[in-house]
């Protein structure tokens, strides 16, 4: 399957700080990768530099679906089909469940998702749709943050930190529902803490270090004593 | 009788201090800027709706048909090429700026028209009254405050029931995470801007039909928006009516006492609440 995202030498700045050096990787559709790391190693960089929300330094270091698009905005690349989670939810407090659905849903990209078909994925949010976001519970919270995303028919869904703050029974409750989404061709890149949960719902795993990747590989290839020493160095 | 005629007087005056609040805090809520041109820009308003009515012959209510729609476009270049540019984690920049051409926009305004006091005139209308229980309600004063309680509901029709009131509830919640909906911000705080303005037309010609106006009036009205606005209570578009109803109410009870204490008695109130209440009366209730 031909790659959707494909990144060449990316790099990534705050300011005069460097976060990113050179990162290359590629992700085909319909496939899933995980992107793992100690904290700051940059890997919510990583994805926001590919939403738009930081820009890139150079237009042909990211590609997707073969075009070259770093540097673009995060509001155009949502009309090409490039969604982000942000960490921590992020929901709009003063929108109602369903209104931040429906804000998701802005860019009309024709595509399966809907309304419904985000309340049939999580029937919860359809007795909750006109809850103001701050009253649901955090894994009630997450899943309007990926139908948020969801709403707007990515091709490419970026997920960071999906995991934090739930409960594990929550957490594993929404990471069910992820083979659902890339059996349609979309392909998903996750950032995860849980190394364990990460090999788990991946097809190929990445790691970084201070904004390098240090390790790359199949999920199923990659041993714990690889992504241990890769973490810390050692 | 008179203290009834003046706290009439007071609420339909206050409806004028509605609109001059309700495009100051709409621009607070969408991107956080204070905008200390925003007098100015009433008085500009009012220039705009002379010119009309005397190079159109344009009636002044007509001439709402160009003002507002001209001053909209002026609102949505404003942000695009000026003010998107001072937006940031700083308040003090737009501050500055907007301090700037509220200066700018007074000598301007000096240049072109002079220091003469200047009014609209509106004809018949501006003596026609209804009795209304043994006292006389001018129908102007009654159609301004129509305006401006028709304004205030669209306004808050379009915040809550519209993709774009969406559009500025989400961003002003969040910019970042709005801009991952697909909204360009720099596009969402333009639209905000024109709005606010177009508000600021409305109250611009009906402040030219009420009283005379000179180029340097427009910090004045100013002051009497924000201490609408606090009144209110930030957030709540019909609290920031009531505001302005209460500041006008005041004044005209001050000016009853006293014709020196109209401005007065405005300032004692708004202090009054920013002490015993700094929330406002009608603060918007925490979801």
């Amino acid at each position: 399957m031909p790659d959707l995202l494909e990144l060449r030498g990316l790099d990534a700045f705050y300011g005069d700080f460097q976060a990113l050096f050179g990162i290359a990787a590629a992700v085909p559709a319909g496939r899933v990768a995980a992107i793992i790391g100690a904290n700051g190693a940059g890997k919510s960089t990583l994805l926001k530099t590919v939403a738009g929300l930081i820009q890139a330094p150079r237009r042909d270091a990211v590609l997707f679906d073969g075009e070259p698009i770093g540097g673009l905005p995060a509001h155009e690349l949502v009309a090409r089909g490039i969604a982000l989670v942000p960490e921590g939810r992020r929901l709009f407090p003063s929108l109602s469940v369903e209104e931040n659905l429906l804000i998701g849903g802005r860019v009309r990209r024709p595509g399966p998702w809907s309304l419904e078909a985000i309340y049939s994925l999580f029937p919860v949010l359809a007795e909750r749709r006109h809850v103001p976001g701050p009253a649901l519970s955090g894994g009630q919270q997450q899943m309007v943050a990926i139908g948020r995303a969801l709403m707007s028919n990515p091709r490419l869904l970026l997920c960071d930190e999906i995991s934090l703050g739930l409960a594990p029974v929550v957490v594993r409750d929404i990471y069910a529902r992820l083979p659902g989404l890339t059996a349609q061709g979309m392909a998903l890149v996750i950032v995860e803490q849980d190394v364990s949960q990460a090999l788990a719902a991946a097809d190929r795993v990445f790691c970084l270090r201070e904004g390098r990747v240090v390790l790359e590989g199949p999920a199923t290839s990659v041993t714990r004593e690889a992504v241990a020493s890769a973490y810390f160095g050692v | 009788m008179e203290w009834a005629n003046a706290i009439i007087q007071g609420i339909l005056l206050g409806g004028l201090y509605g609109l001059f609040a309700a495009g100051l805090s709409l621009i607070f809520g969408v991107m956080r800027l204070v905008n200390i041109a925003h007098g100015d820009l009433i008085v500009l308003a009012a220039y705009l709706a002379l010119v009309a009515t005397q190079t159109l012959g344009l009636d002044p209510l007509a001439s709402l048909l160009i003002v507002v729609p001209a001053m909209a476009l002026i609102g949505y270049a404003l942000q695009r090429l000026l003010l998107n540019r001072t937006l940031g984690d700083d308040l003090l920049p737009p501050l500055l700026v907007t301090f700037g051409l509220s200066i700018i926009i007074q000598n301007g305004l000096l240049e072109i028209f002079s220091a003469d006091s200047r009014r609209l005139q509106a004809g018949a209308l501006e003596t026609a009254a209804l009795p209304l229980a043994g006292l006389s309600i001018g129908l102007l004063p009654l159609l301004q405050f129509g305006v401006a309680v028709a304004a205030i509901a669209g306004l808050q029709l379009l915040s809550w029931r519209t993709p774009l009131g969406r559009a500025f509830r989400a961003t002003a919640d969040d910019p970042e995470v709005a801009r991952l909906m697909g909204l360009d911000n720099r596009h969402v705080f333009a639209l905000a801007m024109a709005l606010s303005l177009a508000i600021v037309a409305l109250a611009g010609v009906f402040l030219a039909l009420r009283t005379n106006f000179d180029p340097a009036i427009g910090p004045a009205r100013l002051i009497f928006g924000f201490e609408a606005v606090i009144i209110g209570g930030l957030g709540s578009l019909w609290g920031t009516l009531a505001g302005g109803i209460l500041l006008g109410v005041a004044q005209s009870i001050g000016a009853q006492i006293d014709p020196g204490w109209q401005i007065l008695a405005g300032h004692l109130l708004f202090l009054a609440v920013l002490a015993i209440r700094p929330q406002g009366l009608f603060p918007r209730l925490a979801a």
